[in-house]
């Protein structure tokens, strides 16, 4: 039992299940947000997160409740796991006023300020300098807080990565920095696009702290970003850590996936499942039965049934939401409407 | 009232408003030993120790990107880029991150930033080192962009700008470093706003609508032209975005007639827009078709003479003026 202990982190029964049944929440949820996409009910572009789940629910897990998440375009799991209602997330997808911006960002930019899920940025890379500021700005004021920053594999390609990497290490800034590497980006395989195959020498070029982590097991990802984040809230600076994942469906919905082979897809699908990996930790510890998993199938059901008939239900933005929140201090520097007589 | 450079007058607004609020900092390349590219921060560090005046690596969207994210975690940050030409390097924080995230955040972001940039042409710095880009970001919604043409108006108006929730552009106009001008003692408060022009001489004959360097070179023609007879009037926008539009309605409304005088590129640009909507909502008023001296439309050369003659000089004002003013207001 005592190996057992150690092997799931330290963490009790009561967390290991609730994380469990985040990941499960986020899976389901965005099953769901793919119906009602194929629906219409959904428009745009949308990014989903399955496969992925392990990472962000393991890694924000290690936060507290002040601390940032900054994160790019597949943010849906990252906002859920921070906490923002799935209600909210929903009502966005929808392009309702329900939603946390109002309807405004849409699926590539969840954003709340009270909870600390500092938006999705849908520039590839923007997040990697915009943490920097954040950062800097929690260190000036003495605030203990640090932010968590989320990019894929192709934000590493981006000059952001190597202006704010650099900036952060110099300045000791408090932030973690997360690579999901889901081995493509867009369609684009990292074997492709990388000069080196992984982020080690990379970390080492900005004397950053380096971890390369199984993003598809919830525990890994949690010891190692517990790490990281110790690391940064006691001024020590930011850590590089590159989680090895997988990306089930495609890029976006509108993505057919015709750049990688489908037995690669199944394979991670049958043996790398992130939520079937850890229901096998689960139940190996003995720590869940079947009663727990069906109460636990129904609970997130439920949630995911709330969050569409909530967003339904919600009305669309009115239109004077299309001239509000442009600026704050000046309607006349939005585009002048001056009156014709 | 003293009389002090363009310069120091940026400086003192500056080391007011970071004695007046802890969470202002500046930061940007060479702003502490250099003193700034032109010495506009030159000895802050001093007083305000290196912790609030910070060297940043030569980088610009992580310059740009810092201040932001600063700014969204509650300060009030002042970037200097070394010239607006390398703003373009940032552009892409400055257009995607600090202009929209307010907006496609529902109104939760707040990004109270300024970004103060040199630019323009004149000192033979070449091609790529000459260029001013204010209707680039101008074009952009949930952007400020400011050019103030006097010391009094670079002090009150970067007061202005660093007391603003929403970013701002700040661009000085190289050349305009060492002009000087009247403003208050140091100590003596006051500021201009972000979204007014002004009337740097009155006329009844035609409007001519500038900001920046353009606006001394208007005056100069304007002296020229009164002993002809003409009477120009004078309009400093000042803010390009947002646009003191009224004011160059009213003056082109009384004058009847306008130039608009721009350092910048005739298409697509400042000058453009502006003569748009003055067709727009005052094309009744209107007794001749306006009139627009620009840069010539090509990068800019390094010779001397290439390069004064790329730029619009008083000349190019008066043949404009005199094309539409008729010989009879002439007296």
């Amino acid at each position: 039992m005592a190996i057992r202990q150690v092997a799931l982190a330290g963490l009790s029964r009561e967390q290991l299940l609730s994380m469990f049944e985040e990941m499960l929440l986020i899976r389901r949820f965005e099953e769901k947000a793919a119906e009602e996409y194929t629906l219409g009910k959904i428009g745009g572009f949308m990014h989903l997160y399955i496969g992925q789940e392990a990472l962000g629910v393991g890694a924000i897990a290690t936060l507290r409740k002040e601390d940032k998440v900054i994160s790019h375009y597949r943010e849906h799991g990252h906002a859920i796991s921070k906490g923002m209602p799935p209600r909210q997330v929903m009502a966005e997808l929808f392009g309702r006023i329900g939603g946390c911006s109002k309807g405004k960002g849409g699926s590539m930019h969840m954003h709340d300020e009270n909870i600390g899920m500092l938006g999705g940025y849908a520039i590839v890379g923007a997040q990697i300098v915009l943490a920097c500021g954040l950062a800097f700005a929690a260190k000036y004021q003495n605030q203990d807080h640090i932010i968590m920053c989320f990019f894929g594999d192709g934000a590493v390609d981006e000059g952001a990565f190597h202006e704010g990497l650099n900036l952060a290490s110099l300045w000791k800034l408090p932030v973690v920095y997360i690579c999901e590497n889901n081995q493509y980006s867009m369609g684009m395989s990292v074997q492709k696009a990388w000069a080196v195959p992984d982020l080690k020498n990379r970390a080492a070029a900005y004397a950053m702290p380096y971890e390369k982590v199984d993003g598809m097991d919830l525990i890994a990802v949690y010891e190692a970003c517990k790490r990281a984040v110790e690391r940064a809230r006691k001024g020590e600076g930011p850590t590089l850590l590159e989680c090895m994942t997988y990306r089930f469906r495609g890029h976006s919905m509108a993505d057919p996936v015709n750049y990688r082979p489908r037995d690669e897809a199944d394979r991670w699908k049958a043996s790398q499942d992130p939520i079937n990996l850890f229901l096998e930790k689960l139940r190996e510890a003995k720590l869940i039965q079947d009663d727990d998993l069906k109460a636990m199938e129904d609970r997130v059901d439920q949630i995911v049934q709330d969050a569409v008939e909530f967003a339904d239900a919600s009305p669309e933005p009115p239109l004077e939401e299309l001239y509000t929140d442009v600026m704050i201090g000046d309607a006349n520097a939005i585009a002048w409407r001056y009156p014709k007589n | 009232m003293r009389t002090i450079t363009y310069r120091d007058a940026l400086r003192e607004a500056m080391r007011e408003e970071m004695r007046r609020d802890e969470k202002v900092f500046i930061m940007g390349e060479d702003v502490v030993g250099y003193g700034g590219t032109y010495a506009v921060t030159k000895d802050l560090d001093k007083e305000f120790t290196e912790k609030r005046v910070i060297d940043t690596p030569l980088a610009e969207e992580v310059i740009v990107a810092t201040a932001i994210g600063a700014a969204m975690g509650g300060l009030r940050p002042i970037a200097e880029l070394m010239t607006m030409n390398f703003s373009l390097l940032a552009s892409d924080q400055i257009v995607n991150t600090a202009a929209k995230t307010r907006y496609m955040f529902g109104g939760q972001t707040k990004i109270p930033m300024v970004i103060r940039m040199p630019a323009g042409g004149g000192a033979q710095r070449g091609a790529q080192h000459s260029q001013t880009f204010e209707s680039w970001y101008a074009h952009v919604p949930g952007l400020k962009v400011v050019m103030p043409a006097t010391p009094y108006d670079a002090k009150g108006m970067l007061k202005s700008a660093v007391r603003d929730d929403d970013p701002v552009l700040f661009i000085e106009h190289e050349l305009l470093y060492g002009i000087k001008g009247e403003v208050p003692d140091e100590g003596v408060e006051y500021t201009v706003p972000l979204n007014r022009g002004e009337i740097r001489r009155e006329g009844r004959d035609v409007s001519l609508i500038t900001f920046s360097r353009m606006v001394h070179v208007c005056l100069q023609a304007a002296e020229e032209l009164a002993k002809e007879g003409i009477e120009a009037e004078v309009i400093d926008m000042r803010s390009i975005r947002p646009l003191d539009l009224d004011l160059a309605l009213d003056s082109v409304k009384k004058t009847n007639r306008a130039v608009i005088v721009e350092e910048g590129w005739k298409y697509y640009g400042t000058g453009q827009g502006i003569a748009a909507l003055m067709y727009e909502y005052a094309f009744d008023w209107m007794d001749a078709p306006i009139q627009h001296v620009t840069g010539v439309d090509v990068p800019m050369p390094y010779a001397k003479n290439l390069e004064r003659a790329a730029l619009p000089a008083r000349s190019d004002v008066l043949k404009a003026v005199r094309a539409i003013v008729p010989q009879k207001v002439r007296v």
